[in-house]
């Protein structure tokens, strides 16, 4: 009955989505912040560790939310490590214009093997109704990187 | 009958009374399961709309020449068809609002502000829509009344044992509950919980926004206060709500907005106001809309409310008797009186995901938390659910087909 939805609803993405990586709480973490989708319910924590170059040693994330923003900040988890706070909102930007538009022109030639990892995400682009859900996390991260005290983002 | 009104529920041609049911997507028919968000519309409403504005229409209560003396006619009685369809004792007791919203708003300023004195208290519950909420809570933090919410059961009816608690120390000045739950599908006994108020001192204001479209409301029969309804959800236009209030509260009640159409007289400096319930209309109201709800009320009433709540009952016992064997499917409520409102979530697939899958099907239900955020959280469903709402014109083949594409939901997510 809904096959045509298997582009959307890629294998990657309902893997991460039934079993998100770093989900778990970051002990170590010195930024934090609480990401909102008051439409929908959704809610996610969002932890970072930074290594002593500037660059992101770990990300970690707790929540609920539906597949798409599960899986979402899974992968958004795996890809920042190691960049610095500027790569990861460079890819944020690059992201979410995937997440709008399906394609991602501008995204940075240094970033594009990262940005290939996000791809199965931009299937949202023709359910509008779903981008925010996919965006969640990455403006959660940007809150994150300015302001580690936890303030709460929303993805309005 | 007039001619343009189906002959009693003869479910194909309600059907081909909305345009829009016969519109398809992605080559798949539409199947609408949201009418409690907002129902379709049948060209009676339409047609009566466009009418207004091709040949009757110019502002209402100022001019005195023919046409607008025809709109004014015209408003005036839809107020008249609004007040015999909740049995008010007279057409002097309905105000007309923007909706359901506007109409507790109303009552939140001009009966919570000009009426209540703080340190008493507004009792809601647990099942309310934010609109039957919010106010209350900003009359609490602006007035300093006390806001005190009555429990559920886990059934999802009313607790009235702890409403009984709750009016025991006699400091409710009103009681504010819904007639019909928008997740639940909860029928709530108005009369009874009038009764309780009243013997407590209290006023009672019913939210019928849901209750009003699938049953005969009898606002005397109940002993109401305040009423409140919408069009939209009747199978009128948006824009038009409806505030049933008693004539001795409406006199008593200071205004809500202030400007034209609601003064007896202007000074610069000072005003007085107009009668009932002119008083609560400030400004241009909407006409047109308000001559759709009069064209929805006489579709519907041409149906008759009982063949309407007949039809849903029947739906409704259809529904019971189908969605609970889908297997990981949990329906919210249990409710013994409950109308044609059904929330659910999938054990695998959060409301979200589901709503896409549904509506690639082409059904169209609502997700997440439909206005009733602590409803949720009070059920443990706080990711959300998907919620179907009938309408009139809902059918059994519909449901059937729902319950099909759940069960290929569960699959795909599996």
């Amino acid at each position: 009955m809904f096959d045509d939805l298997r582009d959307l609803y890629q294998e990657v993405i309902l893997d991460h989505g039934r079993k998100p990586r770093n989900f778990r709480r970051l002990e170590n973490a010195t930024h934090h912040a609480r990401g909102d989708n008051p439409l929908c319910g959704d809610k996610m924590d969002l932890w970072l560790a930074f290594n002593e170059d500037g660059s992101i040693a770990d990300a970690a994330f707790q929540g609920r939310g539906c597949a798409i923003s599960m899986a979402s900040a899974s992968l958004m988890t795996e890809t920042v490590r190691g960049k610095t706070p500027a790569q990861a909102k460079a890819m944020g930007a690059g992201f979410r214009e995937l997440a709008m538009t399906g394609h991602c022109p501008a995204c940075d030639a240094a970033l594009e093997e990262d940005m290939e990892r996000l791809t199965p995400l931009s299937g949202v682009h023709e359910f509008p109704s779903r981008v925010k859900c996919a965006t969640l996390a990455w403006h959660t991260l940007n809150n994150a990187l300015d302001d580690p005290g936890g303030k709460e983002a929303s993805s309005e | 009958m007039d001619g343009l009104s189906p002959a009693p529920f003869d479910i194909a041609a309600i059907r081909a009374d909305f345009p829009i049911l016969a519109s398809e997507y992605r080559g798949k028919k539409l199947v609408f399961l949201d009418s409690g968000a907002s129902a379709q519309k049948p060209r009676q409403v339409i047609q009566a709309m466009v009418t207004c504005m091709e040949s009757a229409y110019a502002n209402v209560h100022r001019g005195a020449y023919h046409l607008s003396e025809q709109a004014t006619a015209d408003y005036e009685a839809a107020r008249a068809a609004v007040a015999r369809f909740i049995n008010a004792p007279s057409e002097a007791d309905i105000i007309f609002t923007a909706n359901s919203t506007m109409a507790m708003n109303l009552v939140a300023h001009s009966f919570g502000r000009g009426m209540l004195k703080p340190g008493q208290a507004v009792i809601a519950s647990e099942m309310e829509h934010h609109a039957n909420l919010v106010p209350w809570q900003m009359l609490r933090d602006a007035h300093g009344t006390e806001l005190r919410i009555c429990r559920i059961t886990d059934a999802g009816e009313l607790d009235l044992g702890h409403l009984a608690e709750l009016l025991a120390d006699g400091r409710a000045g009103l009681v504010a509950i819904t007639h019909m739950s928008n997740v639940l599908g909860t029928v709530t006994p108005a009369a009874q919980i009038a009764r309780m108020a009243h013997e407590a001192g209290a006023k009672v204001l019913f939210d019928g926004s849901q209750a009003a479209v699938h049953r005969r409301v009898d606002v005397q029969a109940i002993d109401a206060d305040f009423y409140a309804f919408t069009g939209h959800k009747l199978y009128g236009p948006t824009g038009i709500g409806v505030l049933y209030a008693k004539a001795d509260l409406q006199r008593a009640m200071p205004p809500f907005l202030g400007g034209g159409d609601m003064i007896a007289s202007v000074g610069l400096h000072h005003s007085t106001w107009a009668e009932p319930p002119a008083k609560f209309e400030a400004g241009t109201p909407a006409i047109i809309e308000a001559i759709g709800l009069h064209a929805a009320i006489r579709y519907v009433e041409a149906i008759g409310m009982a063949a309407i709540e007949a039809h849903e009952r029947a739906l409704v016992d259809h529904a019971m008797a189908v969605l609970p064997g889908i297997e990981g499917l949990r329906i919210l409520g249990a409710a013994q009186d409950r109308g044609g409102v059904f929330a659910f979530a999938l054990d695998n697939a959060h409301s979200h995901d589901l709503s896409t899958l549904l509506d690639r099907a082409g059904i169209a239900v609502r997700a997440g938390r439909h206005c009733a955020e602590p409803l949720h959280e009070r059920l443990g469903a706080e990711s959300g659910t998907c919620r179907a709402s009938f309408g009139l014109y809902t059918t059994a083949a519909e449901i059937d087909y729902l319950a099909e594409a759940l069960v290929s939901a569960r699959r795909f997510f599996a």
